[in-house]
């Protein structure tokens, strides 16, 4: 049986905060279908909670980039994949897999930073104001300025780059087209941040301090990461979910997952006898 | 491994090696062959006309006399003929593609759109001659005009456009796409601050190379019926009075390069072949100028794009 994450959270008080912790989204009954028919995401029940960072782990094709992408309703932009169940994002309750729910209001309130840092082919101070320029933000240059050093220095590359922003973004070295990413996706003041595998591509010190990040990160913003890496997830998450099949095997705090799974199937995984 | 196994593999080795010294022969032949040919015609048409390039050739009309005859009007017709192409096939393909690429569902109707255009490239020009001596001459009342030609070789490089365009749009690798849809843009302003700003060096080369084949078609010319022996320039398009612009022009009588070359080897007389060679040369030259602009522009374009 699948654990009930509200249990969890509700017990579990943040280190440093005395208040309960509060819930950003709420996944309820999802399965999803790509277009040709294949069922890749069963039942899930999740919940996020505020201000944390979640880890999605689980072997390759197991579905944790498939649900991942469901949060900004990335599968929308190829035809016929189809979603059941909700998505409820808090306080305002809104369901955003609705089909009332424009997918650019969902993308303009989460924000993803991919796999491969893919940053535009434009200069490193258009790549961070690029979510601004969307929403209609070009006049008052002064106000965008400020808004992408923000964003700069909450990706911890302010300093690397601020006498040259408006050098190219592809001259930047590997990890820091990453956190260019990140600053890009942070400009937009996201209420929810998606990591998909952000340091798969990267070397190990281009990762810690991609993972750092997302420790500071989590003050402004409530963090779901799916990484390969479970080393990764115990070091960066709060909370874990292990993914198999489709399906949500466990999920819990991170240190209980890790040191005490209660499922066979979690406990074979995180002891590295498959995936 | 003992030594008869070593030598085995030696002999082994240089007999592969025979095929591919044989090949890179074969290879060589072939190419200067080719190479070769091309280079001969073109000095055989610059020894031929060499003598009569000069600034009296491009200044001058035609002329009954053949040392006093020259391609004004062909060139101005030619400048201009292209310029309608360019301003019609440019918007029509470009939209046309972005529409095809990113916008279109995915169903057999498109598909078999694709797949037609792709064929459309390959139908002979006379046969867009024809349709528009139908269509743009008589039905729609044109008259053998530079409109006519213009839009009758828009369509000839429409297919060709679009093709180009497709082709440099997709190579835009989906992740910059989600990048953009990620942030929360719409589809138009994807495409129009990343798709289309990063494929213009491919779609402009497409356009380029479309037009160096416009450049020279002369079927389809001579079957809207453009003249062979014009005399006068069009009307201005600038005027000294208001409104000031005039697009008299587009209604004029016109002749182009290829057609005036034609004129002056159907000549009996020697020296009027010296100026279809010279006005061959001419043609070449732009040919290659226009093809060398769109290396420059796909050169300057992709340098800043690495994927």
């Amino acid at each position: 049986m699948l654990n009930i994450p509200k249990a969890n959270l509700s017990t579990r008080n943040s280190g440093s905060s005395p208040e309960p912790t509060h819930l950003k989204a709420e996944v309820q009954q999802l399965n999803f279908y790509y277009s040709n028919g294949f069922h890749a995401l069963k039942n899930i029940n999740l919940a996020l909670a505020e201000h944390q960072a979640t880890a999605l782990i689980g072997p390759s094709g197991c579905g944790k980039s498939t649900f991942l992408r469901c949060f900004n309703r990335m599968h929308d932009l190829y035809p016929n994949n189809r979603y059941q169940g909700k998505i409820i994002m808090h306080p305002d309750n809104t369901d955003i897999l609705g089909p009332k729910v424009d997918p650019i209001e969902v993308r303009m309130r989460i924000s993803m930073v991919f796999q491969k840092p893919n940053p535009f082919p434009k200069s490193i101070y258009e790549n961070v104001a690029y979510g601004l320029r969307v929403r209609g933000v070009v006049k008052g240059r002064g106000n965008v300025d400020d808004k992408i050093e923000e964003a700069l220095r909450g990706a911890a590359l302010w300093d690397e780059v601020k006498d040259r922003l408006h050098d190219l973004a592809f001259n930047l070295s590997g990890g820091q087209q990453q956190r260019l990413c990140i600053a890009r996706a942070l400009a937009t003041d996201p209420e929810i941040l998606l990591f998909d595998e952000p340091t798969s591509a990267l070397d190990p010190i281009a990762t810690a301090s991609i993972e750092e990040l997302i420790h500071e990160l989590k003050e402004k913003v409530t963090i779901l990461i799916v990484t390969h890496n479970m080393q990764q997830a115990a070091r960066v998450s709060d909370y874990t979910a292990f993914m198999h099949l489709g399906e949500l095997v466990e999920f819990g705090d991170t240190d209980q997952i890790f040191t005490n799974p209660r499922q066979k199937r979690t406990e074979d995984y995180i002891t590295g006898r498959y995936g | 491994m003992d030594d008869t196994k070593v030598s085995e593999i030696r002999q082994m080795i240089i007999r592969h090696k025979r095929w591919d010294r044989l090949f890179a022969l074969l290879g060589l032949c072939a190419m200067i062959l080719g190479v070769l040919t091309l280079t001969v015609l073109f000095a055989d048409l610059l020894i031929d006309g060499a003598h009569r390039i000069g600034v009296d050739f491009f200044t001058s009309f035609p002329s009954r006399k053949p040392e006093s005859a020259g391609i004004l009007s062909a060139f101005v017709g030619t400048c201009l003929v292209m310029l309608v192409t360019v301003v019609t096939a440019v918007p029509l393909g470009v939209a046309a593609a972005v529409y095809l690429e990113e916008y279109a569902p995915r169903n057999w109707m498109t598909d078999l759109i694709e797949i037609n255009v792709s064929n459309l490239a390959g139908v002979p020009s006379i046969i867009y001659g024809l349709l528009a001596l139908g269509l743009f001459v008589y039905a729609l009342d044109f008259g053998q005009s530079i409109l006519s030609a213009g839009l009758t070789l828009a369509l000839l490089i429409l297919p060709m456009v679009i093709v180009a365009t497709r082709e440099s749009i997709r190579a835009v690798p989906g992740s910059i796409r989600e990048a953009a849809y990620a942030v929360g843009a719409t589809k138009w302003q994807t495409v129009s601050s990343h798709v289309l700003p990063y494929s213009t060096g491919g779609i402009l080369t497409g356009v380029i190379i479309g037009l160096a084949r416009a450049i020279g078609e002369t079927a389809p010319i001579i079957t809207i019926g453009a003249l062979t022996f014009i005399a006068f320039l069009p009307p201005a398009p600038i005027m000294a009075e208001a409104p000031f612009i005039s697009f008299e022009w587009l209604f004029a009588p016109f002749t182009v390069m290829p057609i005036q070359m034609f004129n002056w080897l159907s000549r009996p007389e020697e020296a009027f072949q010296s100026n279809a060679a010279a006005a061959g040369v001419i043609l070449i030259a732009m040919t290659l100028a226009m093809n060398a602009l769109a290396i420059w522009l796909r050169y300057r374009y992709r340098k800043r794009i690495k994927w």
